[in-house]
C-alpha cells in the first residue's frame, strides 16, 4: 500500500471500506496499534481493543450485506465528556474515576450503534476515550486529573483545551476524526493550536444528552478532523433533533453538509451551500486585530484572508465593541451554570466518596473536595458566589444583560458581512506549565472565542499556516445562526486552494 | 470591593466544599484577581436590556419543550448502581440522617 491508512481522510477511508479494498477490522487494528505506539502523548484515557474490534466486525457485516451509509466502519474516538456504555467515562476528573454509564450519549449513538428509537446509527467504530481538561474547564489540557496532553508539533507545549486529547490524536493521526465539545472555545482553540479543522455548530444543533454538563446554555458538541469535508461528514451524522432527551435540541431536520459541499464545489445548481466565494463578504472585527494579538498569529491570519480575497471574497471591517467584555461575562455565566450542574456530584449515586467522614454534610464536603481539582473548585466557588444572595443582580444578571448586547452586536455585524473571520487564539501553543501560576491570566487567552459562544453562533478553526516556533495557527470563521453549510463551504474552498490542513507533525 | 477569608468560607460552605487554610488564602487571592476583571462590566450601560439566559431565546425557541410524562427508558437499576459508592439491596447508602 503506497499510503498508510492513517494518512487517509475520513472520506477516503469510507470509500475504501465501501469498495471492499480494506475491512473495518483491518483499519481498526491499524489505528489501535498507532494509539498503543503513541501513549506518551497522553491523548487517550481509555481504550479497549476487544470492544473496538467487535464494533468493527459488526460494521464489516453491514458492509458485506451491501449497506452504504457514508461513515460505516470508519473509526473515531470520543472526548471523555461523552458518556459511553462500553468504555469508562471520567470527564478528566478523579470524581468519575471508574464511572460506567448505563447509556450512550446521543452523539455517540448517532455516530456509532444507534440511538433507541432513532434508527441504526452511522456504524463508526469507537477507538477509545480522549483526554480533556477536568469537566472541560481549561484551555491547555493541563487541568486533566490524569495527565497533560502533549502537542504533537512540539512535545513541550500544550495542545490547547479543553478538547486537547481530541486535537492531539487527530493531529498525530492516531484517529481519522474525533468528537469534541465547545463551551467557550474548546473545539476551535485546540484545533487551531494543533493545525487541524474543527467546528462548533449553532447551539442546539447537536444533542447535549449524555454530555457531562459544564455550562448548559453554552455547551455544544462538534467534530474535529483534518479537513472541512471530513468535519462536514461527521456533523451530518452527529447533529439533528433529539426532542425527547434534550429540551434545547433544535427542531430542525438533519442537513447533509458533505453532499452539499461536494455538490456546491463541483458547480451543482441544487446545492444550498456556498457555490462560490465571489459574493462572500468576510467581516473583520477591528477588536480581533488589535495589539492583544501577537504579530506572528496576525501575519498567518492576514495571509489566509489574502488567499480568500484571491478566491473572490471581499473583506470588510466590522465592529464587535464588547469583545473584551466577553471575558468577564463568560467567566461569570459559565461558572454559575457549572456550580449548579456540578452539585450532582455528592458521593451518593456515582462518583468519588471520601473514605472517612462524619455526618451527611461532612460526607458531601470531603467527597467533593477530594474529587474536584483546583480549577473546577475555583469555578464552583465563583459560580456559587455570583449566584448567592446579594450578588446575583450585580454579577449574574448584569452578565446576562451584556450577553444580550453581545448577541445583538453580532447581528449588526452580519448586516455588513456573511461570515466573520479573525484569529482563534492570540498566540500559538504555549509551553506546558507556563500559565499554571495565574489562572485568571489564562482566561484572557480565550478572548476571540468567547463572544460567539455567548451568542450561540457556529464557529470553526481552519489551519492557516504557522507562527512563532513553527507552531500551527488557525483562522477562525464565525457564521450566523444555522449557517454551518456556509462556514464549511468557505473552509472547503480555502482547503482546495491551500495545503496547510494536509501537513503533519514530524515523525507522524 | 474585595472578598475576605470569611466570604470564602461562607461560599465554600454553600458549595459544600472544604478548603484547607492555605487553599482558602490561595482561592481568596485568585477570586479577588478575578473580580477585578469582572468590575469592567460596571462600565456597560444595560438600562432596559433584558437578560439573555439562553441562546435559544435569540433563536426564537423561548418556551421549553415538554414531552409526555411517560416512562421511556427500561429499568436499569443495576447498571445505574454499578458506579455507586455504597449500595445495599438496590438502595443507595448514606450516613444516618434521622436518629
Amino acid at each position: 500500500m503506497s499510503t498508510d491508512l492513517h494518512d487517509l481522510s475520513v472520506a477516503d477511508l469510507a470509500a475504501k471500506l465501501a469498495a471492499k479494498e480494506v475491512s473495518s477490522v483491518e483499519v481498526t487494528q491499524h489505528f489501535l496499534s498507532r494509539i498503543e505506539q503513541n501513549t506518551g502523548l497522553g491523548a487517550f484515557l481509555a481504550t479497549d481493543s476487544a470492544v473496538s474490534l467487535a464494533q468493527a466486525r459488526a460494521a464489516d457485516v453491514r458492509l458485506a450485506a451491501g449497506e452504504r451509509t457514508p461513515l460505516l466502519g470508519v473509526p473515531l474516538a470520543h472526548k471523555d465528556i461523552f458518556v459511553t456504555r462500553d468504555f469508562p467515562t471520567t470527564a478528566g476528573s478523579k470524581m468519575l474515576e471508574n464511572y460506567r454509564s448505563p447509556f450512550d450519549a446521543t452523539v455517540v449513538g448517532k455516530l456509532g450503534q444507534g440511538v433507541p428509537g432513532q434508527g441504526p446509527g452511522a456504524g463508526m467504530v469507537t477507538l477509545g476515550k480522549l483526554n480533556c481538561d477536568e469537566f472541560a474547564m481549561g484551555s491547555g489540557n493541563e487541568n486533566s486529573a490524569y495527565q497533560p496532553v502533549l502537542n504533537p508539533w512540539d512535545h513541550t507545549r500544550i495542545p490547547g483545551g479543553s478538547s486537547g486529547g481530541s486535537a492531539a490524536a487527530v493531529a498525530a493521526r492516531l484517529v481519522p476524526a474525533a468528537t469534541g465539545t465547545d463551551t467557550g472555545g474548546s473545539i476551535r482553540q485546540p484545533a487551531s493550536l494543533t493545525g487541524i479543522t474543527g467546528i462548533k455548530p449553532t447551539y442546539g444543533r447537536c444533542s447535549r444528552y449524555g454530555m457531562v454538563a459544564f455550562a448548559s446554555s453554552l455547551d455544544q458538541a462538534g467534530p474535529m478532523a483534518r479537513s472541512a469535508l471530513d468535519c462536514a461528514l461527521l456533523l451530518s451524522n452527529m447533529s439533528g433533533p433529539d426532542l425527547d432527551r434534550d429540551s434545547t435540541s433544535l427542531d430542525l431536520p438533519v442537513f447533509d453538509y458533505a453532499t452539499d459541499l461536494i455538490a456546491a464545489s463541483s458547480g451543482g445548481t441544487r446545492a444550498t451551500g456556498l457555490k462560490s466565494l465571489k459574493d462572500l463578504r468576510i467581516g473583520l472585527p477591528r477588536q480581533f486585530f488589535g495589539a492583544g494579538c501577537s504579530a506572528d498569529v496576525l501575519q498567518a491570519v492576514r495571509a489566509a484572508l489574502a488567499e480568500f480575497e484571491k478566491l473572490g471574497a471581499t473583506l470588510v471591517d466590522v465592529d464587535l465593541p464588547l469583545t473584551e467584555l466577553s471575558i468577564p461575562v463568560y467567566y461569570v455565566i459559565a461558572p454559575a451554570e457549572a456550580s449548579s450542574n456540578l452539585s450532582r456530584f455528592d458521593g451518593v449515586r456515582y462518583g468519588h466518596r471520601a473514605a472517612s467522614y462524619g455526618d451527611l454534610t461532612d460526607m458531601y464536603k470531603k467527597s467533593r473536595s477530594e474529587g474536584f481539582g483546583d480549577e473546577v473548585t475555583r469555578r464552583i466557588m465563583i459560580g456559587t458566589y455570583v449566584l448567592s444572595h446579594g450578588y446575583y443582580d450585580a454579577y449574574y444578571l448584569k452578565a446576562q444583560k451584556i450577553r444580550r448586547l453581545i448577541a445583538q452586536d453580532f447581528q449588526t455585524a452580519f448586516t455588513q458581512c456573511d461570515i466573520i473571520a479573525g484569529p482563534v487564539s492570540p498566540t500559538v501553543a504555549w509551553k506546558i506549565g507556563e500559565n499554571a501560576s495565574d489562572p485568571v491570566a489564562s482566561y484572557l487567552a480565550d478572548i476571540y472565542t468567547l463572544s460567539s459562544s455567548l451568542a450561540g453562533l457556529p464557529g470553526m478553526s481552519v489551519p492557516a499556516g504557522f507562527g512563532a516556533h513553527n507552531m500551527p495557527v488557525g483562522l477562525q470563521l464565525i457564521g450566523n445562526y444555522f449557517k454551518e453549510a456556509q462556514l464549511l463551504g468557505a473552509a472547503h474552498r480555502f482547503q482546495l486552494a491551500t495545503d496547510w490542513h494536509t501537513l503533519a507533525p514530524k515523525g507522524t | 470591593m474585595a472578598l475576605t477569608s470569611q466570604d470564602i468560607e461562607r461560599v465554600a460552605n454553600l458549595a459544600r466544599l472544604e478548603l484547607r487554610p492555605d487553599e482558602t488564602e490561595r482561592v481568596l487571592g485568585q477570586l479577588n484577581g478575578f473580580f477585578a476583571l469582572v468590575a469592567q462590566m460596571d462600565a456597560v450601560n444595560t438600562d432596559g436590556v433584558a437578560p439573555l439566559a439562553h441562546p435559544a431565546a435569540v433563536l426564537g425557541q423561548v418556551a421549553l419543550r415538554l414531552r409526555e410524562d411517560i416512562v421511556s427508558e427500561p429499568n436499569q437499576r443495576e447498571a445505574s448502581q454499578v458506579s455507586a459508592p455504597a449500595v445495599e439491596r438496590g438502595l443507595f447508602l448514606v450516613p444516618r440522617v434521622i436518629e
